[in-house]
């Protein structure tokens, strides 16, 4: 067992606790950056001035009608900005535009005493635009070949002769959609600068070290006169992984402008027009399976509507051609990567940061071509999983350790779900109701932990004892709701032996801990977690020392559990204050930071080649779902999880990340529909769903009624703190099993054998229209297509009328 | 702070225990913002147009079983002004101090959250703790555990009703553990402070005048004098749960001169059954008409857990949603097919239009200015076969793509009677005329039926927008009836 992974006696880490902050959650106590403002004295309130055009040059911008506003302050524009007019890493984000790239792009911000003075200044803020053609839609991006940023190609084997040897070849296209991260509390900023004119900005980020790169260039400053606060997020999802830095940007900007706090927070309308969302993906595929359904080749093209700026647009495609072969192992590939530019918000990352949309890919393939193949589902899954002990490597050249997880979990979900007997009365059921239908999916999970870009897998965190014995931790995460707080804590009194109560943690700073790695990409725990523990490792060192010369041994033969030290073999105890105080007055350092890189990793993204991931975490669903053939509409009635944590390092926040990236999840493929004015009148470009009214989340309603998670057991990972394992994004993805049953639910409304079509979101309309394809497989669809041709938008993204799975010429031949 | 103009009148607020007035605020100030400029920023915004919950908080209001109930309401937008002399109780609030240096002593919910794994990034939390505390309190909750509802996902063995949550919104934790922090809370103890307080009188209405920056906010005491007013300010914004007009405030930044609270007025709030007609008062909420009937309307009892959410049901209105006129609310198809009328009253006297001639156009109606809405009547007896089918993405608390209303008299197998309102297919709800008349005299087979069901089909004039597609629609009028007949002449499941 490696040092990392090794955990000792009586560890806190592997107990159940609920959130660190969850008293203060509920009281109502717990702060978050907006709520800063009315501890504030004197705050200005910031509000865009957003353009209602999808693309146009600014030729006029008029402020002084808004200086006219009563309680309106100052209109912030490009002219104020010191230092560079960027709120990006790539250079292509300008933090004031000249050129309104998306409909409501804000070009200017006005400061207010009042929100209300705010608002209505900008209102009366005059914009002239020369408008320009705007490319909305993938489509007519994908036809005007409107791309930008790097085109990433990755393959593996031999293509060519992966079709040659196989006996069915099919093809197919799928456009699937985009989603809202909607984290309950929008985008927020609240900045101050001191009496040494450094700024201090309170941000919702779940990347401080950015935030305050960003500040610091628009500003004119260097890093060290910027200080990034984050308490906590409500919510982050990845919409606050690049996103926040412009709004923080335009508060520091205030700030320093007017020498008062400024305040900008985004309602949910504007958070929703103006912030970037989970990338809506098309792919073009064709694929290759032996006489006996394994995979023999794959090619594919995958483009992501980037949206107007590159953002993190590049790694989420190449974490999605990362993820294509989800557990499936595919001998020969060709997958092409493609950003499309489109007049729309930029689009960012979000929980699984394209691994979702990348393994979509594939478990639609499967599920469309397992009845042309003849095949069971579960069964066709089953024959192309990875197997242990042969090498086999994924398509980016990646060996896949622990292969023999995917079935293992899978076998445990079939036990636990009692998958049989379920089957067995579902065709039960069936059979004895025409009007509704039941099914049963399984589907599992492989994802990649670590950044790709390797130079962000380091993290840093500092420590300090108190006289008192006392401890304050320090470390670059952010906590949005994953729990990465209480997991650092569990850490910290782990490894320094003491309880839990001795440590608290102090809010994430920049001042603290420099050059942090966003909280994003799962590692939270993983990097931030070995560089708590790295840095406690040194203190408890010096620890030992002190106590092994008052015990009278060997610092080797000590032991501190529990806020106890003892040597090995002796009765005699020492306090940890007691020890403490002694190391004090012994003059020993009280105070290490901790640093950690993960080890073994090598990426080359110009052959897309190497080894980006430390490990994999594998998952495995099954959903049961029932589907009134009437409407359309459907009930989750069971989901079964068995999920791979490694050693859990707090077993309720990961099953709560379990079962909140499940539900998260199966928002994104059944239920959240983001629609845009895809016409060509004034409104081209608008997002049609700009309000909670409008955009649905999950709600009670679609929690599965009833709900079983299981973490695996004996799942000790080598490489990671005590033996667990990263637990944000992957669950997420477990939730392809419900898009499965919902299409098996719709196919048992035909004569059997069928391969349905299902577009995505699968919103009841969506599984309407696959249930009525259903019912007259084999005849034209002449219906279905026509109303999707009717639907506003809905045409380009229902594949039902544009994604047609074929048998090819050669398969039919039987070739 | 800048000058916010001068007050006219006292207006106070009792907020967990506290009386405060609620001056500086301006007329169109909510709730939330006043309690949130005070300090009490546990309650959060989420959506300030009251989908999400995270601001719900309780409000004493009069009571169904006892003297008073604590609902949950949106204080995203509920107007501070209209709370006048009134009580709430914030997640602050529920909570009890403990000695300094100690934590404070959790709330039953508070603590089954908080123990259970309920909060994650606890941003709804103090939102869900409210309404959770609201079904903690409801009287008759244990009644029903043990009763026909028995324990089901929407139904705890304690008697707690999960749709009393349908209005909160969590993107964290996927519910699970909110739903068993729900179905594990007991009943409160004799001594709790909140359950004591239900056994006092409920605040009493006030007559309000709160006049800020030109703006007022008037709440009279009778209906005489509302009428009155109303004759001189015709076009004053009139309310109940403001729950239309919060939006409006909110999201359209639509600003009034004089906005009128009806929703405390006597006269609005009385539920008499007749011997030929039932009739509900313009400003009793749903809940406490759901309540109040207890089943006794069956198209409305089905119509009442799908309609919004429990925290809007709590504040809105039948009078509020004919009001507003919009082709997609939920109660003119159930109130078309029940064959209802509208009583609307101005200072001259009442008249009663039949529901099928109030809609003139998209949000226009018969009602004339100085007019309101007092009551609701439907004729008795009921049509004995009633459904109400709701197309929407998602099944608690949406927005109709699609609804329809039956109401049919069977007898010996024939259609004596057919009526049916549909919501979501033109600028207005309309009666579906056509199909009542092919469905009318015939026997109910599915040949009558499937004829109806191609004329169903043809009613209205359907639009594409981001709910729905045209075709979905259409197709949707046809297959309810299509399912009412199953579900008549099958047993289906579900």
């Amino acid at each position: 067992m490696s040092h990392l992974s090794e955990r000792p006696d009586k560890p806190a880490v592997g107990v159940s606790m609920p959130h660190e902050s969850a008293v203060l959650h509920v009281t109502g106590a717990a702060l978050y950056t907006d709520d800063l403002v009315h501890r504030t004295k004197d705050v200005l309130h910031a509000y865009p001035v957003q353009v209602m055009k999808a693309h146009g040059r600014i030729t006029g911008l008029r402020t002084e009608p808004a200086l006219a506003v009563p309680g309106v302050v100052r209109v912030l524009t490009g002219a104020d900005v010191p230092g560079v007019n960027d709120a990006g890493m790539k250079h292509d984000e300008p933090l004031f535009p000249d050129e309104v790239m998306f409909h409501g792009h804000a070009v200017a911000w006005v400061l207010g005493e009042t929100l209300e003075a705010a608002r209505l200044g900008a209102a009366a803020v005059e914009v002239e635009l020369d408008e320009l053609p705007s490319v909305v839609t993938l489509r007519e991006a994908i036809e005007a070949e409107s791309f930008h940023g790097a085109r990433p190609l990755m393959t593996t084997g031999d293509v060519d002769a992966g079709f040659a040897d196989s006996a069915h070849v099919f093809t197919g296209e799928f456009q699937f959609s985009d989603q809202e991260h909607f984290y309950l509390e929008t985008h927020a900023a609240l900045a101050l600068v001191d009496e040494a004119e450094q700024v201090f900005v309170q941000s919702s980020t779940q990347h401080p070290s950015e935030t305050q790169e960003i500040v610091a260039h628009v500003l004119g400053l260097y890093s060290h006169e910027v200080t990034v606060q984050c308490l906590r997020m409500g919510g982050g999802f990845g919409g606050k992984e690049m996103q926040p830095h412009g709004f923080a940007a335009v508060a520091a900007l205030g700030a320093k402008l007017t020498g008062r706090p400024v305040r900008v927070r985004l309602s949910r309308t504007q958070d929703l027009t103006m912030s970037g969302k989970r990338h809506g993906f098309h792919a073009a595929w064709k694929i290759g399976f032996d006489a006996d359904g394994r995979i023999q080749a794959l090619d594919a093209t995958l483009t992501a509507d980037g949206g107007w700026s590159l953002d993190l647009s590049e790694p989420v495609v190449a974490r999605a051609l990362c993820h294509i072969d989800n557990t499936y192992w595919i001998p020969n590939a060709r997958v092409a990567g493609r950003i499309a530019k489109t007049n729309k918000v930029s689009n960012t990352a979000f929980r699984g940061f394209g691994g979702p949309q990348g393994m979509l890919v594939i478990e639609d393939i499967l599920g469309r071509c397992a009845p042309l193949l003849g095949l069971d589902p579960a069964e066709l899954r089953k024959r192309n999983f990875y197997r242990p002990g042969l090498g086999q490597t994924t398509p980016y050249g990646q060996t896949v350790a622990q292969a023999g997880r995917i079935a293992a979990v899978w076998q445990q979900v079939e036990d636990n779900g009692t998958i049989a007997d379920r089957t067995r009365a579902i065709a039960a059921f069936n059979a004895a109701h025409p009007h509704t239908k039941r099914a049963l999916a399984i589907t599992g999970v492989k994802f990649g932990i670590s950044f790709n870009l390797t130079a962000f897998n380091q993290a840093g965190a500092l420590v300090l004892i108190y006289k008192d014995g006392s401890v304050l931790i320090n470390h670059g995460g952010t906590e949005m709701g994953q729990g990465l707080h209480t997991k650092m804590l569990q850490v910290a009194a782990t490894t320094l032996g003491i309880p839990l109560h001795k440590v608290r943690l102090a809010p994430t700073r920049t001042d603290k801990v420099p050059n942090t790695s966003a909280t994003a990409a799962s590692s939270g725990a993983d990097l931030n977690g070995a560089a708590v523990k790295n840095a406690c490792e040194q203190l408890r060192a010096r620890l030992l020392q002190v106590a092994a010369s008052r015990l009278g041994t060997n610092a080797a033969d000590v032991r501190i559990t529990e806020g106890v030290a003892r040597a090995l073999g002796s009765e005699t105890e020492l306090a940890w204050d007691d020890l403490v105080r002694t190391a004090y007055f012994q003059r020993v350092q009280l105070s290490a930071s901790g640093f950690y890189r993960t080890e073994g990793l090598h990426w080359d993204a110009k052959t897309f080649r190497g080894s980006p991931f430390k490990y994999f975490a594998y998952g495995a669903a099954a959903a049961e779902v029932e589907v009134d053939g009437f409407t359309g509409a459907y009930r989750i009635r069971r989901v079964d999880i068995v999920h791979d944590v490694g050693d859990s390092l707090s077993p309720m926040i990961d099953i709560g990340q379990v079962e909140g990236g499940f539900v998260q999840g199966a928002g994104w493929l059944t239920l959240e529909d983001l629609r845009w004015d895809t016409g060509d009148g004034p409104r081209r470009g608008r997002l049609l769903t700009q309000a909670a009214s409008t955009y649905k989340l999950p709600s009670f309603s679609e929690m599965p009624e009833e709900f079983n998670v299981t973490l695996m057991e004996n799942a000790t990972e080598e490489g990671a703190v005590y033996g667990s394992k990263a637990v944000g994004e992957p669950p997420l993805m477990l939730a392809f099993c419900v898009r499965e049953a919902l299409r098996q639910a719709a196919a048992a409304f035909g004569p059997g054998g069928a391969s349905v079509e299902l577009a995505a979101p699968a919103t009841p309309e969506a599984v309407f229209w696959a249930v009525q394809a259903a019912r007259r497989a084999g005849v034209p669809d002449k219906d279905a297509a026509g109303n999707d041709a009717a639907g506003n938008g809905h045409a380009v993204r229902g594949n039902a009328r544009n994604g047609r799975v074929g048998a090819d010429a050669e398969a039919l031949s039987g070739a | 702070m800048p000058n916010r103009g001068l007050l006219v009148v006292a207006a106070r607020i009792t907020v967990n225990g506290k009386e405060a007035p609620i001056a500086p605020a301006a007329p169109h100030t909510t709730v939330l913002d006043y309690l949130r400029e005070r300090g009490l920023t546990g309650t959060k915004e989420g959506c300030a147009e009251g989908e999400c919950g995270a601001c719900s908080v309780l409000v004493a209001r009069p009571g169904v079983h006892k003297p008073t109930d604590w609902v949950a309401v949106n204080a995203c937008l509920v107007p501070v002004a209209a709370l006048d002399g009134q009580e709430i109780v914030t997640s602050e609030g529920l909570a009890t101090a403990g000695r300094p240096g100690t934590p404070p002593l959790l709330h039953p919910v508070q603590e089954g959250m908080a123990v259970r794994g309920g909060s994650q990034c606890g941003y709804c939390t103090p939102g869900f703790v409210c309404s959770m505390a609201a079904e903690y309190y409801r009287p008759g909750r244990c009644a029903r555990a043990d009763a026909s509802v028995g324990h089901t996902a929407e139904h705890g063995p304690n008697g707690f009703d999960l749709h009393a949550l349908s209005g909160n919104l969590c993107r964290c934790t996927g519910y699970r553990p909110i739903r068993d922090a729900a179905f594990a809370v007991g009943m409160p103890v004799e001594d709790d402070p909140l359950a004591r307080r239900r056994e006092q009188a409920p605040p009493r209405p006030v007559a309000t005048e709160y006049t800020q920056g030109g703006s007022t906010f008037v709440r009279k005491e009778t209906l005489s004098e509302t009428l009155e007013l109303l004759r001189e300010l015709p076009d004053a914004v009139l309310v109940a749960g403001s729950t239309d007009w919060g939006v409006e405030v909110n999201i359209r930044s639509r600003r009034a001169d004089c906005v009128i609270a009806l929703d405390r007025l006597a006269e609005l709030r009385e539920l008499r059954v007749e011997s030929h007609c039932l009739e509900i008062g313009a400003a009793l909420t749903l809940t406490e008409i759901e309540r109040r009937l207890d089943g006794r309307v069956p198209l409305l009892a089905e119509l009442f857990p799908q309609f919004a959410s429990r925290l809007i049901r709590n504040s809105a209105t039948l009078g509020g949603n004919l009001g507003t006129g919009s082709p997609i609310g939920d109660s003119p198809p159930v109130l078309l097919a029940l064959e209802a009328s509208v009583v609307l009253v101005d200072a001259d006297g009442e008249r009663e239009v039949p529901l099928a001639d109030y809609f003139t156009g998209y949000r226009q109606s018969v009602r004339r200015p100085g007019e309101l809405i007092r009551a609701v009547r439907i004729p008795l007896p009921l049509a004995r076969v009633t459904a109400f089918h709701k197309i929407a993405k998602r099944r608690f608390d949406d927005i109709s793509s699609v609804a329809v209303a039956f109401a049919l008299d069977l007898e010996d197998g024939i259609v004596r009677k057919a009526r049916i309102g549909l919501g979501g297919v033109a600028a207005t709800p309309i009666r579906a005329f056509a199909a009542e008349a092919a469905l009318e005299g015939r026997a109910w087979s599915a040949e009558t039926v499937e004829a109806a069901a191609r004329l169903l089909r043809a009613e209205g004039t359907p639009m594409s927008d981001h709910r729905a597609s045209a075709g979905y629609r259409s197709a949707m009028l046809g297959q309810s009836l299509l399912k009412l007949y199953a579900q008549t002449t099958e047993a289906v499941s579900s």
